[in-house]
């Protein structure tokens, strides 16, 4: 008896230990985002203010701003976001709900899946030989936006698929009884029903685009650039210019990654101030895309 | 192969309604009309689909096209035995060794790091934890892979190094042991996130029958969910290795640029996606053999990860369990 006694407490003791591992090794990774984030805000906080947001990159460190690297951004989100979430939205729903099984619909489903296990730099490459050389759309915005735009292309796909599996099949059903056609369940009651989910999966592939470095740098954006480019809006007819999409650019994370790897301490203060609005912006854009995903959640019953 | 024919015809019949104009306002005419309208409407979604097959070719031929005129220049013997990569310089040596390794060595020290804490943390969210604690604890780990990987690349630098500075005296500032721990730190969620929906889409029957034979949560977790969830788990790992091999700020950032043929992870070495960035950066004239060269090592990554992703998909094939 005794020894059952023994053996219950010995198991309890596991259990036990355990939970303090797992608690531990759980803090591993809650900490260092901790220590990442006041590493960045000792360093780089005293940087952040008016002057660094609008000035221009400058061999002095004291001077030197990310103007042309947020602008450059944005811009490049832009082009990403109008290319990536028309695209990957039809994929989704095409997927979801026109295709049949047969060997193309597979061929597309494994294709997607090892899509996303592509390195980005490799869309670089991609982006460099296909994009820039053999269409000759150059070293601009446009190009390095659609690059973005494929890499983030299976984010968006599977984030509309998965909104859309959501949806019970008897709304599907019930339109149909009404005499709807395919486009019309599609347009009038899939799109809007899933359009948080699809949300929430936009902005999350958006935040991790706008981090995106390797596959800018390897199509050739610039690491120095002391100009914006043109403005969309123009004073004379036909008044929106789309001139900007053919301009060279830089963006946030090569911005940082250039002064971070200059030996001067100085410039490292820049990168950390950089690296700050980068990680505000991506945080924020994941703050919204986890409230939208949790209202979504509540408001919908089915 | 009949797919294809079926798909074409909503163009032909577009132009074919479009030569009848107006259409007559009979049932059977708008019947019509909106038929041509729908499979026009599914031609375009297909498309929209079949772009990402393009994409694929796209990244698939302009490798092979690239690397193939540098495969004229150089033969394959010398790329996979020469243990020198100096492309650029004269004389050019042209082994691909030194940076395969370097990608080893920060991969492996990346999973040392990623795979044994992902996987406690996927136990310990799945099998100990209450919900009220899992439903905040996950998503803040996910944050850990939202933060932009230049970020990580600058903490590595300026906070990891100088602290393994302290443990190893004599580290060099650039050095593959923080690039590595750090990426580790990154691709947690990746394990503990995928390992865990596995871990927690397991048959709650098969715990309860542990737990009858008298096992406790750890031995249940151990022996009955962990085998259990395995496809999914070899899943996540799987992709944390692609993750680690494919990575490139923290490790151009943190681990040096230059080739280093070596296994010793506290010394400073290149990987091969750090020597892609390395020569973007500099002037690339298009056709010179630094602009080749980049396209040889982007294809001996892609096939790299090609490797890890097949082998994956054999493995979730092997260990698939159904309930």
């Amino acid at each position: 008896m005794a020894d059952f006694k023994n053996i219950i407490v010995k198991r309890k003791r596991q259990d036990f230990l355990f939970n303090i591992i797992g608690i531990l090794c759980t803090l591993v990774g809650i900490l260092t985002l901790g220590a990442l984030l006041v590493d960045l805000l000792m360093d780089g906080l005293t940087r952040l203010n008016w002057t660094f947001l609008t000035s221009f990159p400058s061999p002095f460190a004291e001077r030197a701003g990310i103007l042309s690297s947020w602008v450059g951004t944005l811009l490049i989100m832009i082009v990403t976001a109008s290319a990536a979430v028309p695209l990957g939205v039809a994929a989704g729903i095409y997927l979801e709900e026109y295709a049949r099984k047969n060997w193309v619909t597979n061929l597309i489903e494994i294709n997607i899946a090892n899509l996303a296990g592509v390195p980005s730099i490799i869309y670089g490459l991609m982006a460099l030989s296909l994009l820039v050389y053999q269409f000759r759309l150059g070293q601009s915005v446009l190009t390095g936006g659609l690059t973005l735009a494929f890499l983030i292309l299976p984010i968006v796909i599977v984030a509309t698929r998965e909104a859309l599996r959501t949806i019970p099949q008897g709304i599907r059903e019930a339109a149909y009884a009404l005499g709807s056609t395919k486009w019309q369940v599609v347009r009038h009651h899939l799109l809007p029903y899933s359009l948080g989910g699809t949300m929430t999966g936009i902005i999350i592939a958006l935040s991790r685009a706008i981090g995106e470095t390797a596959p800018l740098i390897t199509i050739g954006a610039l690491t120095f650039i002391a100009f914006l480019p043109p403005p969309p809006i123009k004073a004379q007819p036909p008044f929106v210019s789309f001139d900007w999409l053919w301009s060279p650019f830089s963006v946030l994370p090569i911005q940082m990654f250039n002064w971070v790897s200059r030996p001067d301490q100085d410039f490292v203060v820049n990168a950390a101030g950089a690296g700050l609005v980068l990680i505000i912006v991506t945080l924020l854009l994941n703050a919204i895309a986890i409230m939208i995903r949790y209202r979504v959640r509540k408001r919908i019953k089915w | 192969m009949q797919e294809i024919p079926i798909l074409q015809t909503p163009v032909a019949a577009a132009a074919d309604t479009a030569k009848r104009s107006p259409p007559a306002e009979t049932p059977s005419a708008r019947r019509r009309l909106s038929r041509v309208k729908e499979r026009f409407i599914e031609a375009l979604l297909f498309l929209a689909a079949f772009s990402s097959v393009a994409i694929t070719l796209g990244i698939v031929g302009t490798l092979l096209f690239e690397s193939s005129t540098f495969f004229a220049h150089v033969s394959l013997g010398e790329f996979l035995t020469a243990p020198l990569w100096t492309p650029l310089f004269a004389p050019p040596r042209f082994g691909i060794m030194p940076l395969v390794m370097g990608t080893l060595v920060t991969t492996a020290v990346a999973l040392a790091v990623a795979l044994p804490i992902g996987t406690v943390v996927a136990i310990y969210l799945s099998e100990f934890a209450p919900a009220s604690v899992r439903e905040v604890i996950k998503p803040a780990l996910e944050l850990l892979s939202a933060v932009p990987t230049v970020v990580y690349g600058y903490f590595a630098l300026q906070f990891m190094s100088p602290l393994l500075q302290k443990v190893f005296p004599g580290l060099p500032t650039f050095n593959m042991l923080s690039a590595g721990m750090v990426m580790g730190i990154m691709i947690i969620p990746y394990v503990s996130s995928l390992s865990e929906d596995a871990m927690r889409a397991v048959p709650m029957s098969l715990r309860e029958g542990a737990y009858a034979m008298g096992a406790n949560r750890i031995i249940t977790a151990i022996r009955v969910v962990y085998p259990a969830a395995l496809s999914g788990i070899v899943a996540s790992y799987i992709l944390a290795i692609s993750r680690a091999i494919g990575e490139t700020m923290i490790v151009a950032i943190a681990a040096g640029m230059q080739p280093n043929l070596t296994i010793d992870p506290r010394e400073p070495a290149a990987t091969i996606t750090a020597f892609i960035v390395q020569v973007s950066l500099g002037d690339l004239p298009h056709g010179s053999i630094g602009y080749q060269s980049i396209f040889a090592a982007g294809i001996t990554l892609f096939i790299m990860t090609l490797v890890f992703n097949i082998l994956g998909y054999i493995l979730r094939k092997r260990f698939r369990e159904v309930y």
